[in-house]
């Protein structure tokens, strides 16, 4: 009787032992995983050297010329997109000019707001991919794997701001216009999502220049193809972790704004709001 | 060394192959963790949803290895062949689908919806040639029909083996003719959802990414996961009380189809220590069943409601989608049942009082459904939040308002006069409100997830979502293939359950009335 009492309290002692350890492990990893994502994302975003990057557009010099637009999809290989394509709104363009009317006659006013992937810091997109096909790079950029991705399109159904394309088709060009592809970016194949990547194979580029000369990256040294066209100079691209910087010092404008800021999702790419 | 039938070779290898499933779900799950934790992505889910469904295939195999040990393996009567199980001849009308030819009708009725699948056969290779484009989807409508349809197979999946395992655990009787028909839509169209997926991937080819780069954190592997685990409890849930059943068609069955049912009848003789083994092992899933059942509706609706989107981010989606799913079951196995009972002159078997009884459980699901709805809408109306308004007014008098009341009409106000009136306790107005309710469950589908994409955030131009053939074609061949596997079902296997049926009437009321006993002051 008394060994039977004995076995039972070292059973339940090591019953709670054994709960004990189970709970200090998951809430160690539960705590880990939220430091994860909060304290040490933040931690490593100000990192001397690292780079974060970001664009403005200022509203009151954009034109509306729409050179952005065509030299995006220039710059990237887009489609070109027939008008069957544009009767069910299947055009691919990563950048492109939205416009909306305010007020009613005959106080209307027209407004065009030119419209890329915002790389949100907290992208809505890249927490539901299933297959890691679309990520937020240590440098801020929200890239998307075509030969990963599986088309289920689930990432342009959770993007708030409905900037991202899925190919419904098989990419499809006039003859002979092979020849002008750009080299440096790859076609998409049928069924997978794309988007606005900010040129990210030219900061490929500027990275291995600057290297070949034995230097460190300098935000200059890259532009997006959007801001280097654009005739106005309304898009400014470069570095938000240096404060000097012309896009960190436009982010904090009194103009500035981002699009939907009230969903949390803190976009890299700022507005400047019309001077009245 | 003596010799055992080639039949133990093949049931031991099934065994050890599920050993070796449940292995690779306990080694998979880890594998992810720690390979997301170095890639500096959440790892915790994988642990979490690991710790979980490992356990569950643990058990699932410590089933089967009961079911195989004791029931398969020993060897009985000292190698003299076991008497032939027996069948009682009013049980003739069960087995005899089963046994006699397939009529004339029956094989017409085949033929129309073999015809109507193979169409949309065509149709889906049709679609894999040429990508999405031969949809109707484009603008910011990334998702159609086929996650309706996805969402609405799922929810008709719950008729079976929810109903099932909760009349079960409570001891409900009646339940004795019915569970089989339910069970059986739960396998059969649970396949045709989750093909549903497959047919909406735009790189059905890279399927297997899913498992050599899936990401636990996203709601779609909570899908994948949950699915396949219910997919493979309800099959063995629906296999358990079959094996009995099957025995008594091999002994009576005298064509091709003898080897099969040698094969899954697991040398069934009917004694007594196999009945309380397998009495013990469908206990035991029925209560493993019942949360992996709510399970997989919840991670559904959690594939919209994590997003941040209007109407779609909504706590209340979970339990709404639930019980939806419940709702249209029912409504899927009161129609099936009526069907039966015509078609294979069941009328002693499939009474009005099981219609009456489930026609009951229509009725609070469908009061139930009106309160989720009201809930969820009036929440959203009196908060006014204007992106989710401008959803809202879509549904309630804009492009979707003839879908939005029609919805209500079927779903809530016809069934309801219907069942509460005398014409409810009838098979006839229990059919006629399941169907609306059928109808009335795929428009809630449809109207959560298409008003919602049709209506971005930003000004862009929207356009209004229109399925094309091809969509429209894969719906109705997916749900004539399910028929037909249905009805092919019903012509391999008793589709009323012979031995339970018997078992309760043989045993039954003398346990009802000792359970009756213990209520009261003796």
């Amino acid at each position: 009787m008394e060994k039977l009492k004995e076995m039972r309290s070292s059973r339940k002692s090591f019953l709670l032992a054994a709960l004990g350890a189970f709970a200090a492990v998951f809430s160690g990893g539960i705590g880990r995983a939220w430091g994860k994502g909060h304290g040490s994302e933040k931690a490593g975003r100000h990192k001397p050297g690292s780079h974060l990057w970001g664009m403005v557009i200022d509203l009151d010099t954009c034109t509306g010329c729409g050179a952005c637009v065509l030299a995006c999809s220039a710059e990237n290989n887009q489609v070109l997109g027939s008008p069957a394509e544009a009767a069910m709104n299947r055009v691919i363009r990563w950048l492109k000019i939205l416009p909306s009317q305010e007020g009613e006659y005959p106080l209307v006013k027209q407004r065009l707001l030119p419209m890329t992937c915002l790389h949100c810091e907290h992208p809505p997109c890249t927490k539901v991919c299933p297959v890691n096909a679309t990520y937020r790079n240590e440098e801020g950029i929200v890239g998307q794997v075509y030969p990963r991705c599986i088309g289920c399109r689930y990432c342009l159904n959770a993007c708030p701001y409905t900037i991202k394309f899925y190919n419904w088709k098989e990419p499809v060009w006039p003859a002979g216009m092979e020849g002008s592809f750009n080299p440096d970016v790859s076609v998409r194949p049928i069924g997978v999502t794309e988007k606005c990547l900010f040129c990210h194979h030219r900061l490929q580029r500027a990275r291995e220049e600057a290297a070949a000369q034995g230097r460190p990256l300098q935000a200059g040294d890259y532009q997006p193809a959007c801001a280097e066209v654009c005739p106005a100079k309304a898009i400014t691209f470069g570095d938000l972790n240096d404060p000097d910087s012309a896009v960190s010092v436009l982010a904090r404008d009194i103009r500035a704004f981002h699009l939907l800021e009230e969903l949390g999702t803190e976009p890299k790419v700022t507005y400047l709001k019309e001077r009245s | 060394m003596t010799n055992r039938p080639w039949t133990f070779y093949v049931q031991l290898a099934c065994l050890l192959g599920f050993y070796a499933f449940t292995a690779a779900v306990n080694l998979w799950f880890p594998w992810r963790a720690v390979l997301l934790y170095r890639l500096g992505d959440a790892w915790l889910p994988a642990a979490a949803l690991g710790s979980i469904l490992g356990p569950v295939f643990l058990l699932l195999s410590y089933i089967l290895s009961q079911v195989f040990f004791k029931i398969a393996a020993p060897r009985r009567g000292g190698g003299k062949a076991a008497p032939p199980m027996l069948m009682l001849p009013e049980e003739a009308v069960l087995a005899a689908p089963v046994l006699a030819p397939p009529t004339p009708r029956f094989l017409a009725a085949m033929a129309v919806l073999g015809a109507i699948s193979l169409w949309a056969l065509f149709l889906w290779c049709r679609q894999l040639y040429y990508g999405l484009t031969v949809t109707g989807l484009g603008g910011s409508v990334f998702w159609g029909f086929y996650i309706v349809n996805f969402v609405f197979f799922i929810g008709i999946s719950h008729a079976g083996t929810l109903i099932s395992a909760i009349l079960r655990i409570v001891q409900a009787e009646w339940r004795r003719a019915i569970t089989r028909s339910a069970e059986v839509i739960t396998v059969m169209v649970l396949m045709f959802g989750g093909g549903s997926i497959i047919v909406d991937m735009g790189r059905p080819d890279r399927l297997l990414n899913v498992f050599t780069d899936g990401r636990l954190q996203s709601p779609l592997l909570w899908d994948v996961c949950s699915i396949t685990t219910y997919l493979i409890s309800s099959t063995l849930y629906l296999y358990l009380p079959l094996i009995p059943d099957i025995a008594i068609i091999r002994d009576r069955c005298r064509d091709w189809r003898k080897p099969l049912y040698e094969l899954l009848s697991l040398g069934w003789t009917g004694s007594h220590e196999e009945i309380e083994v397998l009495e013990s092992c469908i206990s035991k899933m029925a209560l493993l069943v019942l949360p992996v059942a709510i399970s997989v509706h919840t991670v559904v609706s959690y594939v919209f409601s994590m997003t941040i989107q209007p109407m779609w981010h909504s706590a209340i989606f979970g339990p709404y989608f639930v019980v939806g799913a419940i709702f249209s079951g029912i409504a899927a196995l009161l129609i099936a049942m009526a069907l039966l009972r015509k078609g294979y002159g069941l009328e002693e078997y499939l009474k009005p009082i099981h219609f009456d009884n489930l026609g009951k459980l229509l009725l609070v699901m469908s009061c139930l459904w009106f309160y989720f709805t009201f809930c969820e809408y009036l929440t959203v109306w009196y908060g006014a939040v204007p992106d989710e308004m401008t959803v809202f007014y879509a549904k309630f008098s804009g492009n979707y308002a003839s879908g939005f009341w029609l919805m209500v009409a079927t779903c809530f106000v016809f069934p309801f006069c219907v069942l509460v009136s005398p014409l409810g306790r009838t098979v006839a107005g229990t059919v006629m409100a399941s169907a609306t309710v059928c109808v009335g469950m795929w428009l809630e589908r449809f109207l959560i997830v298409a008003p919602t994409l049709v209506r971005p955030r930003l000004p862009y131009a929207t356009g209004v979502y229109i399925p094309t053939v091809t969509e429209i074609g894969i719906f109705a061949g997916s749900i004539a293939a399910f028929i037909m596997l249905y009805a092919l079902f019903t012509r391999f296997f008793p589709i009323v359950s012979i031995w339970e049926v018997r078992e309760g009437k043989e045993l039954a009321e003398a346990q009802v009335s000792a359970r009756i006993r213990t209520y009261f002051p003796s």
